[in-house]
């Protein structure tokens, strides 16, 4: 909201300290976004009258320009061409800064010397336009040498650009910026006069009617009617005020209503009173299917559901007597009652309308209006009186003749009732950390319009009916102790640093996701963020077929979906790093993925719905760590290698690999024949997968990473932070041998069905408890080798508690290996 | 020849050309083939160079559609054997590529060497979350997708209310309209923590949580639509303003350094009150002022208050027994101001040289 401080100043006697005025509204929570001097750097500029006009030869953008102003004939270069000789335009001569700081200096160009700047509305900070010079020809008592200031009325003023909050409907006008200002600075607030002003002796209900016929919709509306009006433009002040406000001004009925809305923050719609059939409006629910040619030229159809949550459909209509839609209440008129220059006699509608209807019925229709907004967020009943007097005085001061017609209509006529709210002043000091006296509290309220009487600490407050975010009971307390603090000051509040016993701690995931982090970033891995909104058909991307998470208002199409895997969007910032010459890329991401409900993976039940009285079925998330190796001379085997040291940096007690004949969500999107599961081998639950990215995937979504291999590693986090799911190495301490130990290498012959970890498992256990480690250290195939077969080679490495093993207990171990591994059928070599 | 351009010869004429394309083996004989059929001199071709010759004019005009008919009946033959043979030849290939992963042979694999970067917002995020352990907070998080209750309504925010619109909201296409959502904030997990404790008999809470958020904000310099949040929520007996206010003093002096420090002014949030914005001092110009800061030493990091009333009822908790404060902020934006990012997009650009600075 724009705030002239002249407008301002009507309603106190402001200080002219802008620095002090804006750090008092900032610690008001009315935060000044920006301050404009109005009026600043023209003090220099003149009126110049163009005599001459000749082009520069070499030139084609600029002409030379003889001016006079005042002071003898100027040359002066000028780019504009809107302009004949004889013209009156803006001079800002050498010495004169512009608004915005640009200086005014002699320049040459071409061999003519340029003496000052002829200069446009949008130079001049007076408008938009800076299509040509702002010409003053036709304006009234502009002549060469005089100041443009005087010429156009200019007065130095001041605005504030004021950001006003959602629950301060009050402070959403120059009153009520004003009075919580004055609140705040001790000042005398003085509220909108009731101008004295020629009134019809008719009264108002001989003209027209009003009746409200769903007041929960509608909980007041005043009518008043204007007789003998003459449109036509407003006085200059009150167009210039507008226009530093931020409404171009339209007519004087138009503009009027325009100025009290920003006055006192009560929005008013004028009608012409001859284009109502029967002279009177209705306020009711629209009926369903009910249509409108609203102002704008769009037909709307009112009274059917929206999309939005308990969306009812619920629209507010005026109507005219005869009970047809002339305007969508509280948002935009219709098209068959506009004011236009014949009309003289008005009807002007002044009411309050329910937030929450109006906020629905703006958004269904998308219709966004000024008066919309504030019909949202809550308007003061009280104000409609005032509103409709105060516009019949602004379209008096342009149309001599008008006439107010005697006791306009409010329905209810009754003023409406404050709320009161109880206030223990106990409850606000301990919620403020404060030791404030009810007689303080009471101070502090009374500036802002808060009427309170105290008895044994407790202060009773009537709550002005401006101020709507003010609830009754439990919560009105918290409300008004917002207000006794920002009267006070928020920086006047005591601060504490508040202790208690229990100590702080990270959570399980925090813990889980640093553990994983640092062995990832320990094999030279960085760390990626990718977006969790992804574009339609990634699921299918990666061989999956489930339905999409789909978002119903996405930004982009590209975001209209959340993710399943992390591995496209990783393997994207693989590729883009390789397109950028990065040689050697290792990316990996820890977050979350999400699962249709309808995919039969993990899903989620939790409160929905009114008053969390639902029960919905919300997508499953899984956090994931994906790795991507796109490093030279890697592959599948690195993958496996990677999975290994992750599980021990973990402190996994056995993870094992094992190939999957079937493709589960976990291998989607890698190389069908070099990818694997990783298994928790005491509970056989899926930990992760590791293997190849498939290249069909690569040559898709990353052509520079095609022909690479990339290795990838997924682990399911939530899995690892299962205990029923995955053992860890226990807790206990195993002591280690201080004798020396032997190793043994063995090569067995075993079909390609007996699994690597079956044979590590019985070659380990015929080792009995002299066992440390075994390994497999060498895989081969080939001439010596039946077919369907291979040689597995292990290395066990063998220690005792309490001596050094002979070659006698080794020889018989080594046969109690070998007899082991022949059992499950592996043949020793 | 030309005299004996009969349906039964074109009908010969495809048939070998179609005959010769299933015969191929491997995409690049496919090609061949085709290219051999599609040739000026194949058989097929000279057929229909040999039209012109033909005088009667419906037989040659007969015999045209028949050979385009031909033509294109050959077109698919080609195609249904390239799909084929697409799908054969990546079995093949992939079988040739075959690995057994359970037989690997880890000993002698080298890992990549070198160390790598954690990414920027969780450098970030770690060390927040570090200065609030050390304060006696326990961190935890939750879902990012919520429904309507978690993300609006216990907090204060029932629906059709005008403050909803603030937030630009990501609606799922599940259940009723409007019903699931990406959260918006980290604040439903204030609602999650509330409701566990009440269930539980857990209270006081003195929580912090972090995680990933999403607004339909057009992505530019400062903002993006998938943006992480660090919250704070306290509830414990005789917890007031005061304290909230030392908090956010300790926290900016903690993460930011001794010199910065925070102010509060008025503010309005559904779930607080009274409400606050929190600015701290400028980390650019070190509160002189600065384009920044807008000349005015300080910029804004977050949002706090006292938890609302209304907040306490929706969970069930007794506001005269129980009080508290909430505060959240963007991480991200920390560290674009800790850094002096200039544009936020670089963040999820994930490229690696900007990464490795950090």
């Amino acid at each position: 909201m724009r705030a002239p401080l002249s407008w301002l100043k009507e309603f106190a006697d402001f200080p002219d300290d802008v620095a002090l005025l804006r750090a008092t509204l900032d610690d008001l929570g009315l935060v000044v976004e920006d301050v404009e001097m109005v009026g600043e750097g023209l003090e220099d500029v003149v009126v110049a009258r163009i005599e001459e006009i000749s082009p520069i030869e070499g030139a084609d953008k600029v002409r030379r320009v003889i001016v006079e102003a005042g002071s003898g004939p100027l040359e002066i270069v000028c780019g504009a061409t809107n302009f004949a000789i004889g013209d009156l335009v803006p001079l800002a001569p050498v010495g004169a800064t512009l608004p915005g700081g640009f200086s005014i200096a002699t320049r040459k160009m071409r061999g003519v010397t340029s003496n000052g700047m002829l200069c446009s509305g949008s130079e001049l900070g007076l408008g938009d336009d800076h299509s040509g010079l702002l010409l003053l020809t036709e304006t009234f008592g502009a002549a060469p040498g005089e100041q443009i200031t005087t010429v156009l009325g200019i007065e130095p003023d001041v605005v504030f650009d004021v950001t006003v909050e959602g629950n301060r409907p009050d402070a959403w006008c120059i009153s009520g910026i004003a009075r919580d200002l004055a609140g705040r600075m001790g000042l005398v607030f003085r509220s909108t006069p009731i101008a004295e002003m020629p009134r019809s002796s008719t009264p108002t209900s001989m003209l027209a009617s009003a009746k409200v016929l769903d007041p929960e919709l509608c909980p007041r509306l005043g009518v008043a009617v204007l007789e003998d009006v003459e449109v036509g433009p407003s006085p200059a002040w009150l167009q210039r005020r507008l226009a530093l406000a931020g409404m171009r001004p339209i007519n004087n009925v138009v503009d009027a209503s325009n100025y009290v809305m920003l006055e006192l923050g009560q929005p008013t719609h004028p009608y012409d009173l001859a284009k109502i059939p029967n002279a009177g409006i209705r306020v009711r629910r629209a009926a369903s299917g009910e249509t409108i040619e609203t102002l704008d030229g769009v037909l709307r159809t009112l009274g059917v559901p929206g999309r939005g949550l308990d969306d009812a459909g619920i629209d507010c209509v005026i109507c005219d007597a005869e009970d047809t839609v002339i305007g969508i209440a509280g948002i935009m008129g219709g098209a068959t009652s506009e004011i236009d220059g014949s009309t003289t006699t008005v009807l002007l509608e002044a009411a309050t309308f329910d937030p929450i209807v109006t906020t629905r019925t703006s958004r269904r229709l998308a219709l966004r209006t000024e008066a919309a907004a504030r019909f949202s967020k809550g308007t003061d009943p009280a104000i409609i009186e005032t509103a409709m007097i105060r516009f019949a005085e602004l379209v008096s001061l342009s149309s001599s003749r008008v006439r107010l017609c005697d006791d306009p209509i409010v329905v209810p006529s009754e003023p409406p009732v404050r709320r009161q709210v109880l206030v223990p002043i106990d409850r606000v000091n301990g919620l403020l950390g404060t030791s404030l006296t009810s007689t303080e509290a009471m101070e502090l309220l009374a500036r802002l319009g808060f009427e309170a009487t105290a008895t044994e600490g407790e202060i009773t407050v009537l709550v002005p009916t401006n101020r709507p975010d003010i609830r009754s009971g439990d919560p009105g307390v918290a409300d008004i102790t917002e207000e006794i603090a920002r009267t006070a000051g928020y920086s006047t509040l005591p601060r504490r640093r508040p202790s208690w016993p229990q100590p702080g701690a990270p959570g399980e995931r925090q813990a889980l996701r640093g553990a994983v982090r640092e062995v990832m970033l320990g094999i030279g891995a960085s760390e990626a963020w990718t977006s969790s909104l992804v574009a339609p058909g990634e699921v299918a991307l990666i061989g999956l077929a489930e339905d999409e998470v789909v978002i119903t208002n996405p930004l982009t199409v590209e975001e209209s979906r959340l993710r399943r895997s992390l591995l496209p969007g990783l393997l994207r910032s693989i590729g883009r790093n390789l397109e950028r010459r990065q040689e050697s890329v290792a990316l990996f991401e820890i977050g979350a993925i999400f699962v249709h409900p309808s995919a039969g993976g993990p899903q989620r039940s939790t409160r929905a719905g009114a008053l969390g009285g639902h029960e919905a079925i919300v997508p499953g998330e899984s956090e994931r760590l994906h790795l991507l190796l796109a490093t030279d001379e890697v592959d599948a085997r690195t993958a496996v290698a990677v999975a290994q040291q992750l599980a021990d940096g973990l402190g996994l007690a056995r993870v094992i690999v094992a190939s999957s004949t079937e493709v589960g969500d976990m291998q989607a999107g890698l190389h069908p024949t070099r990818s694997a599961l990783l298994i928790d081998k005491a509970t056989s639950c899926v930990v992760g997968a590791v293997g190849e990215v498939d290249p069909r995937l690569v040559e898709q979504i990353a052509p520079s990473a095609k022909d690479r291999r990339i290795a990838s590693v997924e682990i399911d986090l939530d899995v690892l932070r299962d205990s029923t799911k995955v053992q860890r190495r226990p807790l206990e301490a195993t002591s280690v041998s201080r004798f020396p130990s032997s190793d043994l290498d063995l090569a067995f012959v075993a079909a390609d069905e007996l699994s690597v970890e079956a044979l590590l498992d019985a070659v380990g256990a015929g080792a009995g408890d002299l066992l440390e480690a075994i390994r497999l250290f060498d895989v081969y195939r080939g001439p010596g080798v039946e077919q369907g077969s291979r040689s597995l080679a292990v290395r066990c490495r063998l220690v005792a508690d309490d001596r050094t093993l002979s070659e006698a207990e080794l020889a018989t171990v080594r046969q109690s290996m070998i007899d082991s591994g022949a059992a499950i059928g592996a043949i020793l070599r | 020849m030309s005299e004996e351009l009969t349906s039964e010869v074109i009908a010969d004429l495809l048939a070998t050309a179609i005959n010769a394309v299933a015969a191929t083996s491997s995409l690049a004989e496919l090609d061949h083939e085709a290219s051999q059929v599609r040739a000026k001199d194949s058989a097929l071709m000279l057929a229909r160079r040999s039209l012109g010759t033909l005088s009667d004019i419906d037989a040659r005009k007969a015999a045209g559609a028949l050979l385009n008919e031909a033509m294109s009946v050959f077109g698919e033959a080609v195609d249904a054997r390239r799909a084929a043979l697409e799908i054969s030849e990546r079995a093949s290939q992939l079988e040739a590529d075959r690995l057994d992963l359970t037989e690997v042979v880890v000993g002698d694999l080298r890992v990549p060497v070198g160390r790598g970067h954690a990414h920027l917002v969780t450098q970030t995020r770690a060390s927040l979350e570090a200065v609030f352990v050390a304060m006696g907070f326990t961190v935890t998080e939750g879902p990012e997708v919520e429904t309507d209750w978690y993300n609006f309504e216990a907090l204060n925010l029932p629906p059709g209310h005008p403050a909803r619109d603030m937030y630009d909201t990501m609606y799922l296409d599940i259940g009723e309209p409007e019903t699931v959502l990406l959260r918006t904030h980290t604040s439903p997990m204030q609602i999650h923590l509330l409701e566990q404790a009440v269930a539980e008999g857990t209270l006081p809470v003195h929580a912090a949580m972090a995680g990933r958020c999403y607004r339909l904000d057009t992505p530019d310099a400062r903002h993006l639509p998938v943006f992480h949040q660090i919250e704070g929520l306290v509830i414990d007996r005789n917890i007031t303003f005061a304290d909230l206010a030392g908090v956010i003093e300790t926290f900016t002096a903690a993460y930011f350094g001794p010199d910065i420090h925070a102010r509060l002014r008025p503010a309005y949030f559904p779930f607080t009150e009274p409400s606050a914005e929190f600015e701290i001092t400028c980390t650019i110009c070190r509160g002189v002022g600065c384009r920044t800061c807008s000349r005015t030493g300080w910029i804004e990091l977050g949002g706090c208050g006292m938890v609302d009333p209304a907040v306490f009822a929706a969970v069930g908790i007794d506001p005269v027994e129980w009080s508290g404060f909430a505060f959240g902020f963007g991480i991200d934006r920390c560290a674009q101001m800790r850094h002096q990012i200039a544009d936020m997009r670089s963040l999820i650009e994930n490229d690696l040289r900007f990464m490795r600075q950090f």
